[in-house]
């Protein structure tokens, strides 16, 4: 690594690792990212992305090793010594206090003040400048809980900014933000590379990282698998193959299927979130994906068909059966189930045991007379999903935070494959979750079809659409614009009916 | 994370010991301890003492259990003891009935601990406010009853609930094993109990999971109420009266004994067991203390620093289930 001139500017790691309970994170993991470079960090889901983040940020503390920022020897035992030395991390989700404003969010913890008093003005003017640097046109007193997810990203990103951070981490920025308001973030961190600063970019877009990062560091099981100085010459596929350690050929692997009769019809669903009535209907064994920007009312509609938020009007009919307005409960006893976008927030329960996870809604129709639980019966169910799905856990013991993202998802997907469903909805269901395990969850949903059930699959990743989907249906502004078969669809067509017609902003 | 064939580490092994049985070890090292240091200690009548002067806090931890580990707790307790402690004796008084006595308490209990579940989990209003408020009403009702004063009782048959004995053992001490067994075999082995454990989880995700969340909390504050009022009816056979100051700072007391077990107080984590060693440990220290003559003073002291040690425990054992 080293040559005759060692250049010590920027920020290495220097031989980290670090163990949890049950789990070696990170085994002696070393390179070095420059000033004035996008770093790509890259790796499957519990790679150890996310552990090296944190160990910048202070969240944890190596076992052994240290950081290097500039040649000095750090190690952070507190998110404030990180933040004291111009680190900043702009995580996946964003940690923003939707109470306060704009401008209170972007200086929170160092507000500016005089003699003990906030002072307004000096604030708001700060902020203004902030907002006015990143493009943004938002008025800083605007509380940010009425931001749309893209416009939080970018205060998110003005909180570096204010504290004048000189390496900024990204941990997968764009997963919730349109195109617009990723050509705009792109713009911002160029900005932010061109003023010197030190950029680790984690995302799971390999286009993005060809679009934006100078170099590169693999990462695989929580060693340090290569690091590219240049990305010059190197191609996704060897990329990719470094990251998973195998060849992944076609990652989506459709193949034809039989398809029956309508399952899941929807007729007029009006409620919050959507400006026009919807109607489609879904077949048994056919996989349909819903499109559309961010904004555009699909998780919202997915809702309203699970009655998870209730219907104002409009009626859901599963196999002959409707289902009722405003009971999620009601909904799974008829059959019909639902995997939540913010798996964290909505999904898992994050100190239950994987088991517990596993089996959580299975439980009325395994336990004796639906109430007296078969222990017996729920290892084994929860031990054959684990092993027919191929979650890595330590243990069916282990409490579900510990796992990765795709590891959760597979849990929850067990989950369902245990019961008896009619038909299924995916809110988002590779959000956040690396190349190789986001064919293995491809798999499952085919395997689910294949049974016969009705699938609907929302994404805002079109190649994820197009490659998974039997048919598509895109939305746009609160509404349901078309139906487009598997055969006729092309990422320009979907992307032209995804756009808003009106001309205003998705967002 | 990733890797096929984990090995579960030494230091992960012992965590799960602390989990599962830790306070248990360490209820049986203070038993080791106090029957060696302290006089008097090792014998079946101070045993006999020591499980007797915790019936009522052990009955009660059963169902705070449930409560706690579905994310709420119950403030109103205490009242809800004395209410029932007065109810049952002016009823019976009235009626001439020990049963109508028993029935009328349990009912009003349940009812109370009914309107907690209603307003906190149907309405969404907040468990500390709504059962602070519901604390207030019932102490107010419970003075109203007696208009302030100590009702006795003269039904001699009464008497037995709480001073009979059975193979030797004091028929409370009988009650509160059952209790033990009952909500041990509700929250670890039913449905019911795994729903308290998800709500107490995530209770969003529960929601989209199917659970009945409304419902179960309602179930869970409603047993609260009721299994209270039945710790009023046995604390009033024992003391021969009904008080209705009686049970002052009990719900502290049960919250604290849940917690020194190690029952979460964010919810999710919970066992009967967690339960069972923090009653027992309360109760020897409260024993061993009086036994060594510590002066009363002292002895907050001593409760303070115990909890504090045991949320300490709490907030550790968290960090590891990676729930900061």
């Amino acid at each position: 690594m080293s040559s005759s001139v060692v250049d010590h500017s920027g920020l290495s790691y220097c031989g980290v690792s670090k163990s949890f309970p049950g789990v070696q994170a990170l085994k002696d993991v070393s390179f070095s990212a420059k000033p004035g470079r996008v770093h790509a960090l890259l790796g499957e889901n519990g790679a150890g992305k996310s552990t090296l983040l944190k160990i910048l940020a202070g969240v944890y503390t190596p076992t052994t090793g240290h950081l290097e920022i500039d040649g000095q020897a750090v190690t952070f035992s507190s998110t404030a010594a990180s933040l004291a030395s111009g680190v900043a991390i702009i995580h996946q989700e964003l940690h923003l206090v939707p109470e306060m404003s704009v401008a209170e969010n972007l200086f929170l913890g160092h507000t500016p003040q005089k003699g003990g008093m906030v002072s307004w003005a000096d604030l708001h003017a700060r902020a203004r400048q902030i907002m006015e640097r990143l493009s943004e046109h938002i008025d800083p007193k605007t509380k940010v809980g009425r931001l749309s997810i893209g416009q939080r990203q970018m205060v998110e990103i003005g909180k570096a900014l204010s504290r004048n951070a000189k390496i900024i981490a990204f941990d997968e920025p764009t997963s919730s933000l349109s195109d617009r308001e990723v050509e705009r973030l792109f713009t911002v961190i160029r900005d932010l590379k061109a003023t010197g600063h030190v950029i680790l970019y984690v995302s799971h877009r390999m286009k993005e990282i060809f679009d934006l990062c100078d170099a590169a560091t693999v990462l695989r099981d929580g060693r340090h698998v290569e690091t590219y100085e240049t990305l010059d010459g190197i191609t996704q596929d060897v990329l990719i193959q470094k990251m998973v350690g195998r060849d992944l050929a076609d990652i989506y692997n459709w193949r034809p299927r039989q398809i029956g009769d309508v399952r899941l019809d929807v007729a007029g669903v009006q409620g919050p979130g959507l400006t026009q009535p919807a109607s489609f209907n879904v077949r048994a064994g056919e996989i349909v994906g819903f499109f559309g920007l961010v904004g555009a009312g699909r998780s919202e509609l997915m809702q309203l068909l699970f009655g998870g938020v209730p219907r104002t009007t409009g009626r859901v009919i599963l196999d002959d059966a409707e289902i009722p307005a405003s009971s999620p409960a009601a909904a799974i006893r008829r059959g019909l189930v639902f995997c939540p976008e913010d798996r964290k927030k909505e999904g898992i329960f994050p100190i239950l045991s994987v088991q517990e996870n596993l089996n959580i809604s299975a439980r009325r129709s395994h336990a004796l007379g639906g109430f007296i639980v078969r222990d017996g019966w729920e290892r084994s169910n929860a031990a054959e999903f684990v092993k027919k799905l191929g979650v890595r856990t330590p243990s069916l013991a282990q409490a579900i935070g510990n796992l990765s993202g795709g590891n959760q998802q597979k849990v929850i997907l067990a989950r369902w494959l245990s019961e008896e469903i009619r038909a299924i909805i995916l809110d988002e269901p590779t959000r956040g979750i690396d190349v190789g395990a986001k064919s293995e969850i491809y798999n499952i949903i085919y395997t689910l079809a294949e049974a016969g059930i009705a699938v609907i699959v929302v994404s805002s990743e079109l190649p994820e659409v197009l490659g998974l989907s039997d048919r598509i249906i895109v939305m746009s502004s609160g509404r349901v614009v078309e139906s487009v078969p598997r055969k006729s669809a092309t990422q320009e067509l979907l992307l032209h009916l995804a756009l808003p017609t009106g001309g205003q902003s998705a967002a | 994370m990733s890797t096929s064939a984990p090995q579960i580490t030494r230091k992960a092994r012992i965590w799960n010991l602390i989990d599962t049985a830790g306070m248990l070890l360490v209820l049986a090292i203070l038993l080791v301890i106090c029957s060696v240091f302290v006089p008097n200690f090792f014998s079946v009548i101070n045993f006999k003492s020591v499980a007797l002067a915790v019936t009522t806090i052990g009955i009660i931890s059963c169902t705070m259990l449930l409560c706690l580990a579905s994310g709420d707790f119950d403030l109103s307790i205490g009242s809800v003891v004395a209410f029932a402690m007065v109810i049952c004796p002016v009823v019976m008084a009235k009626t001439g009935s020990i049963t109508a006595g028993i029935g009328a308490a349990l009912f009003l209990g349940a009812i109370v601990g009914f309107v907690n579940g209603f307003v906190v989990a149907q309405l969404g209003i907040n468990a500390l406010i709504t059962t602070l408020a519901t604390m207030q009403i019932v102490r107010g009702l419970a003075y109203i009853t007696t208009g302030g004063g100590t009702v006795g009782i003269l039904k001699e048959d009464f008497y037995m609930l709480g001073t009979g004995a059975f193979f030797g053992i004091p028929i409370p001490v009988w009650i509160m094993i059952l209790c033990f067994i009952i909500f041990g075999f509700l929250l670890g082995r039913t449905t019911f109990g795994r729903n308290t454990l998800a709500i107490g989880g995530n209770s969003e995700a529960a929601r989209l999971a199917g659970i009945p969340v409304v419902r179960t909390k309602i179930i869970i504050f409603t047993l609260q109420g009721l299994i209270s009022a039945f710790a009023g009816i046995i604390l009033a056979s024992r003391m021969a009266s009904g008080q209705p100051s009686a049970g002052l700072g009990l719900e502290l007391q049960v919250i604290s004994a849940c917690v020194l077990g190690g029952v979460s107080l964010t919810g999710g984590i919970g066992s009967i067991w967690f339960v069972i060693a923090g009653v027992l440990i309360m109760g020897v220290v409260q024993n061993a203390m009086s036994l060594l003559n510590l002066p009363a003073f002292y002895q907050y002291v001593v409760w303070g620093s115990i909890l504090l040690a045991a949320v300490l425990l709490d907030r550790l054992k968290q960090k590891q289930l990676g729930r900061k």
